[in-house]
């Protein structure tokens, strides 16, 4: 695996399209234990970074996911905008530091960007969150490439990775956000932000798994 | 949805643009970062900036003018702003005794303002409000969301801010306010975020959701209906207990400031009814109500439901309060 920026622009896209294709089911999780905008917070910020991959284009990686982390962080608003920012400037500190050119490479940057996110959040796995998600991607997509899988089973990893991910946060009590004044009548309702991470992640995996790479 | 919109998609803009120009001798709208500030800046003194998601009008920008905000900062509705509209206002209105944040206690909220706080030259602190007690505070939880209570806090600090007292005396006089404020309230019927186009919430014509809060988050309990003395007694109880005001001995003709918030859609008539029975019941356990306020000031844009706010007053609470307020939620002494 190696990051391009081209690619990054491709992904920007993919994200943008599974993130509309998914509204029914983002926006009835949000409404159930949340307050309903998490859908269209996260939306602006996918239009916002799709909008701008000609802008992207010219820059190296790092750069790219930089200048897509304050995008994000004036244009998404809520909980999800400094957590989504987080995320994408913590990777472009990683991949500045090693480059981007291996899938270990790659790996350590999004595990640097969750590490970015887990600190601005002050959140862990557990709590009902997109960490639930997140953190268990990172660990899958590092042992993964420790392992020197192929991308094709790197890619297939992490999707089953953030599959289980979402689904642990079905009977989990909601502790942070929104939903945390809910107490037990999270249980049963899977987490808004952890399933907009699945599809996120699933669809950026597919973009790869469908291109030649 | 039956509401007063055009494309959704500029409503807020609009409906700041209108608040702008009907209260122009009071405000000044700035877009791109969205922010709004006092039509005539202040000098030399701590600049009081709050702000957050749009929807709980007046809050923030009806609070902006002498006495209470230098500026605010609009979020998309219930949706916190971003970091690039606190820096925006702060450089726009510091007056060189440093900026103090008012921040309601929610993820997004507490996030965007510090990631702002951290990138901000300029001296800041900031003062977060946690008033709302029916959310227990406990390890299970995000901490207590700031409600209703944020509007005392507000014209204190403004007001003490217009002395020419500095960051550290600012900040101080808004968490001790926070630590003696509590607030609880309930909807009898769900709001509707515009660009969702549908309630937030299921509710039916016999439940009421207790402890409901101001984003349309349903709150601790769904309960039955009932005739508001029984709701407003187990509001009025929450409250005590959470002010630890339920030793009568102890607490008898302690002064006490009475908020009776509407949520939006819920009529005057009825907010003074339900100020009634707090009033009735608070005075009953030995308390000393000294100040009142009843109306709209932090909504859940057309939620039907209230919120009651006690706050335990001394001396220091009461000149800030009665102090002069001219802006377009809030007019006294002027």
């Amino acid at each position: 695996m190696s990051l391009q920026t081209d690619f990054i622009c491709s992904a920007a896209l993919t994200i943008q399209s599974a993130i509309i294709s998914h509204k029914p089911e983002i926006e009835t999780l949000d409404q159930a234990i949340g307050d309903g905008d998490h859908y269209i917070n996260v939306l602006r910020g996918a239009e916002a970074i799709a909008n701008m991959t000609d802008e992207l284009a010219s820059l190296t990686p790092d750069e790219a996911l930089n200048k897509i982390a304050m995008k994000l962080l004036s244009t998404v608003g809520g909980a999800a905008g400094p957590l989504f920012a987080s995320l994408f400037m913590g990777m472009a500190k990683v991949a500045k530091h090693n480059g981007a050119n291996t899938s270990l490479d790659i790996a350590a940057a999004f595990a640097g960007g969750v590490q970015a996110l887990v600190k601005r959040g002050k959140g862990k796995v557990g709590e009902k969150t997109m960490l639930d998600v997140l953190v268990p991607v990172a660990h899958t997509f590092l042992f993964s490439a420790i392992e020197n899988k192929s991308t094709k089973e790197i890619c297939i990893d992490i999707q089953i990775a953030a599959d289980k991910g979402l689904a642990s946060t079905r009977d989990l009590v909601a502790t942070k956000g929104r939903a945390a004044g809910l107490g037990e009548r999270t249980i049963g309702h899977l987490d808004a932000g952890a399933k907009s991470c699945q599809v996120m992640i699933n669809a950026v995996c597919n973009l790869i798994l469908t291109t030649n790479n | 949805m039956k509401k007063f919109v055009n494309d959704v998609n500029n409503m807020l803009t609009e409906s700041l643009s209108g608040f702008a120009k009907a209260h122009a001798d009071l405000v000044t709208l700035q877009l791109n970062p969205n922010y709004l500030t006092r039509q005539t800046k202040a000098t030399n003194k701590v600049a009081i900036i709050s702000g957050g998601g749009a929807g709980h009008e007046p809050l923030h920008a009806g609070f902006i003018g002498k006495g209470m905000l230098d500026a605010a900062c609009p979020g998309q509705v219930f949706t916190s702003p971003t970091p690039d509209q606190m820096m925006a206002a702060a450089e726009a209105v510091q007056a060189d005794k440093g900026v103090l944040f008012i921040v309601k206690n929610y993820a997004g909220d507490v996030m965007n303002f510090e990631m702002a706080a951290e990138m901000l030259s300029i001296e800041n602190a900031t003062v977060l409000i946690s008033d709302d007690c029916a959310v227990i505070n406990s390890s299970f939880t995000d901490g207590r969301r700031g409600v209703a209570g944020t509007v005392i806090v507000e014209k204190c600090v403004g007001s003490i801010a217009e002395t020419g007292a500095d960051l550290q005396t600012c900040k101080a006089l808004g968490d001790k306010i926070n630590a003696r404020t509590a607030s609880i309230g309930v909807a009898l019927r769900s709001c509707t975020v515009p660009a969702a186009g549908k309630p937030t919430f299921e509710i039916s014509e016999t439940e009421i959701e207790m402890g409901v809060g101001i984003h349309g988050e349903p709150g601790r309990k769904r309960e039955k209906m009932r005739a508001a003395d029984a709701m407003i007694k187990d509001m009025i109880g929450a409250i005590l207990t959470d002010l630890r005001l339920t030793d009568l001995a102890h607490i008898k003709g302690t002064e006490i400031l009475l908020l009776v918030n509407g949520l939006g859609a819920t009529p005057l008539m009825e907010l003074y009814l339900i100020y009634n029975t707090a009033e009735k019941l608070l005075t009953e356990h030995g308390l000393k109500i000294e100040r009142s306020l009843v109306g709209n000031y932090t909504t859940a844009i057309e939620m039907t439901g209230a919120s009651i706010t006690v706050c335990v007053l001394d001396d220091e609470i009461k000149q800030h309060w009665d102090s002069p307020v001219q802006t377009a939620g809030l007019r006294w002494g002027v």
